[in-house]
């Protein structure tokens, strides 16, 4: 790692753990926690859906992940009374199994066929949190405790949650966190080997095979690894709103997922992250054009595709090589 | 000493249409060995059968003496029978280094995991992977285009990046399907040169499928001649350009008179 990488690094940690907090005691807008910790939150579930075109494959159905890692976390929580620090990781194990068992049959689809079956896995969720008994029907699972402590030998790395002054920092922090570690993690398996071997896998599946690929298996690492950060991103949602109903996450969160990776550039291993942030302030922004705003933001989608294919990091990357 | 491979009453059916009938034939080690027959004989159906992309109707193909029809194929190139492509098949959105780099993977001995994490394995089987792809660069004189994006290419490099590729899979017995096709006569002398080095120096049975007949006749070891997914002939090049049957099944096709 060169020293331009890990000065990037710095600045952009820096930024999200002092600067950004400190614009807003400044400001006093206070509301901007809520937003970027819901951006943070989306990027995460957004970088899933990244991993998965990354093996060539087009994600439309991380909705579906999100919700199950939400109701997991929640059920867990309140019917088991699991702390929810531990739901967080089970949540994302659970929907990377769900995913293996889901990918098995699907991933030997390509192109347009396989983003069709996953549009559909949205709405499947949604119908499955209506119908199961566990899921509480259509009520949904509410006033669900918010994070308590974390403490070993008596030491507290994580304050109760219920306890804290000011919870909306806490939550910012919390959020960002996991979407700093989350994006290592993708950063890392981009850059090694299992990040080659899914570009070889994009390019050319049969070329693959042929050097001695196991392709199937690959598909299905990468697309649990994608279930994962959708199940944990789902948990962590529901922890802040407190509620989970079955239209938590729905079919437009599941194309915005896919949007944001577009926007951002699928070369990139952080587009997705700044894709998230634009089209969510994008969206906000244009609050204020009242009844034109959904037409402006389309317009605007469909010029970007077309202006900037891959993405706008491909802004600062002429050369159109990646990262 | 038995053969490195054998094809042994290989049937391959699409509906009701039999494109491979009943083909057996040995591959020797440290053979060249090439599979003619004029259009549509099902000489890629065989080359596909036996690097088991598609599971034969009947009959086997097994490499020293174990049966490798019907695995899945990245467990038949694990085994070391690899296939390159007709269709100049490569990373198309890699460097050529990247291309021959990634193509290591069969030689990796640190797990995915590994990988992630960086372990002291994964860091040597890596750099090891580097020096591998720098010495097949050398080897097929590609050291000039070695950074070059694999889909900026001319046709030559590209056939040559992906004998590249099949290289770097360390393979015993390298299926090459028409490595000259759409080159020019000095192209294919270069290819024909490569070709015999891959066995001489690399120690590589070599089985290619082609059209060119000049190429092949100077090229190979033995010959095996397919027509309407029947074996008719099989013998070194003298036997095969006296051959009747051969003759018979070239006439009057586009393929150029044989025997040149």
């Amino acid at each position: 790692m060169n020293t331009q990488k890990l000065l990037g690094i710095g600045a952009f940690v820096i930024a999200v753990y002092v600067a950004v907090p400190l614009a807003i005691a400044l400001s006093g807008r206070w509301d901007f926690y809520y937003t970027l910790t819901s951006v943070a939150l989306l990027s995460v579930a957004s970088a899933g859906v990244w991993l998965t075109f990354y093996i060539g494959r087009i994600n439309i159905g991380q909705g579906a992940y999100a919700l199950a890692g939400g109701y997991v976390s929640a059920i867990l929580v309140t019917t088991a009374g699991v702390s929810f620090w531990l739901t967080l990781p089970l949540a994302g194990v659970f929907c990377a199994a769900l995913s293996v068992l889901i990918g098995l049959p699907i991933l030997r689809l390509r192109g347009v066929y396989f983003a069709m079956v996953t549009l559909v896995l949205t709405e499947v969720a949604r119908l499955t949190a209506l119908a199961l008994p566990v899921t509480n029907g259509a009520k949904g699972i509410t006033s669900i405790p918010l994070p308590g402590e974390v403490s070993i030998l008596g030491l507290t790395l994580i304050p109760d949650f219920a306890t804290l002054g000011n919870p909306k920092l806490a939550f910012y922090f919390m959020a960002v966190t996991l979407m700093v570690i989350c994006y290592a993690c993708l950063w890392r398996i981009v850059n090694s080997r299992l990040g080659h071997l899914c570009r070889s896998l994009q390019q050319n599946e049969e070329l693959a095979a042929s050097i001695g690929v196991n392709t199937a298996y690959l598909r299905v690492l990468a697309y649990s690894i994608s279930s994962f950060f959708g199940g944990i991103a789902g948990a962590m949602f529901v922890a802040i709103s407190q509620s989970i109903y079955p239209s938590s996450f729905q079919v437009a969160d599941s194309v915005n997922f896919m949007l944001n990776c577009f926007l951002g550039g699928l070369g990139y291993v952080f587009g997705p992250m700044l894709g998230t942030l634009l089209l969510y302030f994008g969206w906000d922004l244009l609050f204020t054009t009242g009844r034109y705003q959904l037409l402006i933001y389309s317009s605007l989608m469909i010029a970007l595709m077309l202006v900037l294919p891959n993405g706008l990091l491909s802004l600062f990357d002429r050369k159109g090589g990646r990262k | 000493m038995t053969p490195i491979l054998q094809v042994r009453g290989v049937t391959k059916r699409f509906g009701g249409l039999t494109a491979n009938n009943d083909i057996s034939f040995d591959v020797a080690e440290g053979e060249i060995l090439s599979v003619i027959g004029p259009n549509g004989a099902g000489k890629s159906t065989l080359f596909k059968l036996i690097a088991s992309f598609l599971k034969t109707t009947s009959g086997e193909v097994l490499y020293k003496g174990t049966r490798i029809s019907n695995l899945a194929p990245h467990r038949v190139a694990r085994m070391g029978v690899v296939r390159t492509f007709q269709e100049t098949t490569i990373f198309r959105s890699m460097t050529v280094r990247e291309n021959i780099v990634v193509a290591h993977h069969l030689r990796s001995r640190a797990s995915l995991l590994g990988f992630f994490l960086g372990t002291l394995q994964a860091r040597k089987d890596e750099a090891e992977f580097g020096a591998s792809a720098d010495e097949i660069i050398g080897f097929l004189g590609l050291d000039a285009i070695r950074d070059e994006m694999a889909s900026n290419l001319p046709q030559g490099h590209l056939r040559a990046l992906g004998m590249a590729i099949g290289l770097a899979t360390d393979p015993k017995v390298l299926l090459l399907d028409e490595p000259f096709a759409g080159m020019n006569h000095d192209e294919t002398m270069r290819m024909v040169a490569l070709v015999r080095r891959l066995r001489d120096e690399r120690g590589i049975t070599v089985l290619l499928v082609e059209h060119d007949m000049p190429a092949v006749m100077k090229i190979s070891d033995r010959i095996v001649v397919i027509n309407f997914g029947q074996k008719i002939a099989e013998g070194t090049p003298a036997e095969i350009q006296s051959n009747e049957k051969v003759i018979e099944a070239y006439l009057g096709s586009e393929d150029a008179a044989i025997g040149m």
